[in-house]
């Protein structure tokens, strides 16, 4: 990152006790790290955090066939948009508990209160939510694929737009997680605020596989989808980070 | 070069009792503006050589869509300003533009899908532009929805307002990636009813329209912010004695 070489925050302990310039700029990189492996733990204990996504995912998929009939040709030609919708529904309600123990615990609190800026904190947080859901859903996505039809050409353009989706997916709605932490039930209303953000990501998600079915090259709609990675993961964080510190004056 | 009348401007206070002298001038030039678009938009324009009468919707249609955009960057830029300035009154204009931005939403798609039926054969198309203006349907009651979820004002404005500024970045992108989606699977064959150039006897009375829209558009978000600045006021001294002799009950 950009950082200058005498940061801003000059009176804070950590950037008087660095030894140097070139160390400054890193010395909040191993608190980082030490989050993640944190938040990583907590929720890898909390299994039914992990698992349930993943349950939700598989159950609706398998309604899917019962509700529109088992053709296979119509399975096939759904199969792109109706996984993709079922990841970003997984991911959506998924995205509720993002910042809530912390906030209930008050350890989001304390978070804020340091002079780090909570830019990483978010970020790491994200990271571990993308880790248990998106990335084990972008894995099961071939097999769900194959049930439902999909021919052989689109497994691997899901299984990749998924892995880059399901990051912007847990990016975007982190903004919204932050928003409504502090609100009593936040289910339904999270949903509305974060839907209309996720529709480029499931538009360029689904546009790769069907390019791919439809033998096109989708280099270019996977290169957006990273695009649209690479912006969320500069600029959500900092919208995260607004929206804890004005759930935390509620 | 003094501020003090962008210091002004953030007092509630000030903003109704300026507000109150320019209301009838702009409800008046917008409804003046308004019927004679109108007058002239339906009565007096000529029939289009395609789709005969059935066009003469664009008068309602067109300006609608443009206010819809224009009022979400409205609300947007005033929630900007009630972040980084802390200025009461932006929250509350923020506040007001969101249902009439969602009206015209509706009203652009409304008239859009009536216009649909006899032009394109079918009220509803998945087309880009209608797809990304119920996005930006949705988008405003998401904004309105988190506004009234909060318990203290400050922290629902605060929220709606960077929510809207989030919807911001997303605009744009909704509309290119919405267009990019359609135009990769199908064919434009429903855009021949899309006149690229317009003869200006139907031109000025469009232009006509779309200025009265504006106008209007400015008077009802003024009458909207005034109310919700009585909500919001209605414990200080001034909205008290202003109301004092027609409701003395509350408080």
């Amino acid at each position: 990152m950009g950082e200058p070489a005498v940061p801003p925050r000059a009176s804070t302990a950590a950037d008087t006790s660095a030894p140097s310039a070139s160390r400054s700029a890193f010395s909040r990189l191993p608190g980082f790290f030490t989050l993640l492996r944190t938040e990583f733990t907590l929720a890898v204990r909390r299994r039914s955090d992990i698992v349930n996504p993943l349950l939700f995912f598989v159950t609706v998929l398998a309604m899917m066939p019962l509700g529109i009939g088992p053709e296979p040709e119509m399975l096939a030609r759904m199969a792109p948009g109706l996984i993709w919708v079922m990841a970003l529904l997984a991911t959506l309600l998924s995205q509720e508990s993002l910042f809530r123990n912390d906030y209930e615990d008050g350890s989001l609190e304390q978070l804020a209160l340091q002079p780090q800026p909570l830019y990483f904190p978010v970020l790491a947080k994200v990271l571990v939510h993308w880790l248990v859901t998106g990335l084990p859903l972008a894995l099961l996505s071939p097999l769900l694929g194959m049930m439902l039809n999909l021919g052989a050409a689109g497994y691997w353009p899901l299984l990749v737009s998924l892995l880059l989706g399901t990051a912007s997916l847990s990016l975007i709605g982190g903004v919204g997680a932050a928003l409504t932490v502090a609100l009593q039930r936040p289910g339904l209303l999270l949903a509305l605020i974060i839907m209309p953000l996720y529709v480029p990501v499931l538009i360029f998600g689904t546009g790769t596989v069907q390019a791919a079915l439809d033998g096109y090259s989708y280099g270019p709609q996977l290169a957006i989808l990273g695009a649209i990675l690479a912006v969320a993961a500069a600029l959500a964080p900092l919208a995260s980070a607004g929206a804890i510190r004005i759930s935390l004056e509620n | 070069m003094s501020w003090q009348w962008f210091h002004r401007l953030g007092s509630p206070r000030w903003f109704y009792q300026k507000s109150g002298a320019w209301l009838p001038w702009l409800g008046a030039t917008a409804l003046l503006l308004l019927s004679v678009g109108i007058v002239w938009g339906l009565g007096f324009a000529p029939e289009d050589a395609k789709q005969g009468n059935s066009y003469r919707i664009i008068y309602i249609h067109v300006p609608a869509a443009f206010l819809a955009l224009a009022g979400y960057y409205i609300m947007a830029i005033s929630g900007a300003i009630g972040l980084i300035w802390k200025m009461k009154l932006s929250f509350v204009v923020m506040r007001a533009a969101a249902p009439i931005g969602a009206v015209l939403t509706f009203i652009a798609l409304f008239t859009g899908a009536v216009w649909g039926k006899p032009t394109w054969g079918t009220y509803w198309v998945w087309d880009a532009r209608i797809t990304s203006m119920l996005i930006l349907f949705f988008l405003y009651l998401g904004v309105m929805a988190l506004s009234g979820a909060f318990s203290r004002e400050q922290s629902g404005d605060k929220a709606s307002a960077l929510l809207a500024l989030v919807g911001t970045v997303n605009i744009p992108i909704i509309y290119k990636s919405v267009d990019w989606w359609f135009t990769l699977h199908q064919p434009a064959t429903l855009k021949l009813t899309e006149a690229s150039t317009i003869d200006p006897s139907m031109f000025y009375p469009l232009i006509t329209m779309i200025a009265g829209f504006y106008l209007f558009y400015a008077w009802v978000l003024t009458l909207h912010t005034r109310t919700l600045i009585l909500q919001r006021e209605w414990r200080t001294q001034w909205v008290r004695e202003l109301l004092g002799a027609s409701s003395p009950a509350r408080g």
